[in-house]
């Protein structure tokens, strides 16, 4: 072996102890920084229960506070960010009229999730199913993906954004059931609106929270529950 | 007096050729940091990447190294902003490093305390 060889071999054998040296307190200031603070646990999973009897005609309550409190614009262009839309279905045969939100359905087996080449798409531990828009590349393949249309994608610079809620351009976004209110021990916006409580947001894997115990009791459904998708959110009276 | 004010004039000429290398920053409220200044300016990159993983994927938003709080004391106290004008608190640095700052296409630059305030009236 020769001389220069062996200098060089011993350079990286110090630089990587010096290396690890340097890695170590950090790493062990951050654990002792962060070991009060919780990561969410797979023991909740959020959800809602919407009761479509009480679903007002013609009430927006629910999508207007959702724009509010995420900031969207509230435009109806194809362009535009929905994260929430009233959705009218009318029976012709019997003229029966329903009215009912349709939003993210925070899928246990989210297909979104699936179809992510960068790993943006994911689901939190709670159940909240979410875009990580420093990860997202924009490649909109979770909005084909989505069996509801729950998805949108931004396609023009946004300025003024809350604080709360990031958002930008070249990323696909949609409900996060208010991430960021529920974190916080909060109800979603939309929950929080309703004028008729017709929306009870809860913990599903609690058997004992007033959404468990009422789907205990009462029917509800989950949209195209054929899918097998396992949705977070049910719908009464459907 | 000529002389003097000249001597002077060389003396001092050091110090302020050196304080011209930084530049002049709106630090907002300021205060004390959660951590040493320096070892913020060289750091604060890895901090605030490692703090935004744990928060959007597990859910911890009471981190020490939050980009909420760090505007919380860094906007300034005239517009409440930290991007706002070129001596604003990160555009400052950033411009003079010609480090092209990703955040606020997405984040707001604005301090959220003043906004809550705005919104409620």
């Amino acid at each position: 072996m020769s001389d220069m060889d062996s200098q060089r071999r011993q350079f990286l054998k110090t630089s990587v102890g010096a290396a690890a040296v340097a890695i170590a307190p950090g790493m062990l200031l951050f654990d002792m920084a962060h070991g009060k603070s919780e990561a969410v646990s797979s023991k909740v999973r959020w959800g809602m229960l919407i009761d479509t009897a009480n679903c007002a005609d013609g009430c927006n309550d629910c999508v207007t506070a959702c724009n509010k409190e995420n900031g969207l614009s509230g435009g109806l262009s194809p362009t535009d960010s929905q994260w929430i839309r009233k959705v009218e279905l009318k029976d012709m045969r019997s003229g029966r009229s329903l009215a009912l939100p349709v939003m993210c359905q925070h899928c246990s087996e989210p297909p979104c999730v699936d179809v992510c080449p960068t790993g943006a798409s994911f689901k939190r531990a709670d159940g909240i199913v979410l875009v990580d828009k420093h990860l997202c590349i924009g490649c909109r393949y979770c909005m084909m993906a989505c069996p509801y249309k729950a998805r949108s994608f931004v396609h023009e610079p946004l300025y003024d954004q809350k604080p709360d809620v990031p958002r930008g351009k070249g990323t696909v976004e949609s409900c996060t059931m208010c991430v960021h209110r529920v974190d916080n021990g909060q109800q979603p916006a939309c929950a929080e609106a309703c004028p008729n409580k017709s929306i009870l947001f809860g913990n599903l894997n609690d058997p004992d929270s007033e959404i468990s115990r009422k789907i205990r009791t009462v029917a509800s459904v989950q949209l195209r529950a054929d899918l097998g998708l396992d949705t977070g959110i049910r719908y009464q009276g459907l | 007096m000529k002389v003097l004010l000249l001597s002077l004039l060389l003396a001092v000429t050091p110090v302020w050729a050196a304080d011209s290398l930084i530049p002049k920053l709106d630090i907002g409220k300021g205060g004390k940091c959660v951590e040493d200044p320096q070892w913020m300016r060289m750091n604060h990159m890895h901090v605030l990447l490692k703090q935004r993983d744990e928060t959007v994927h597990k859910g911890i938003r009471d981190g020490k190294y939050n980009l909420k709080d760090c505007i919380e004391c860094h906007a300034s106290t005239k517009d409440d902003s930290v991007i706002a004008r070129a001596d604003s608190f990160c555009v400052g640095c950033h411009s003079f490093e010609a480090v092209k700052i990703d955040c606020f296409e997405c984040h707001s630059g604005k301090r959220k305390s003043t906004l809550a305030r705005k919104d409620s009236k």
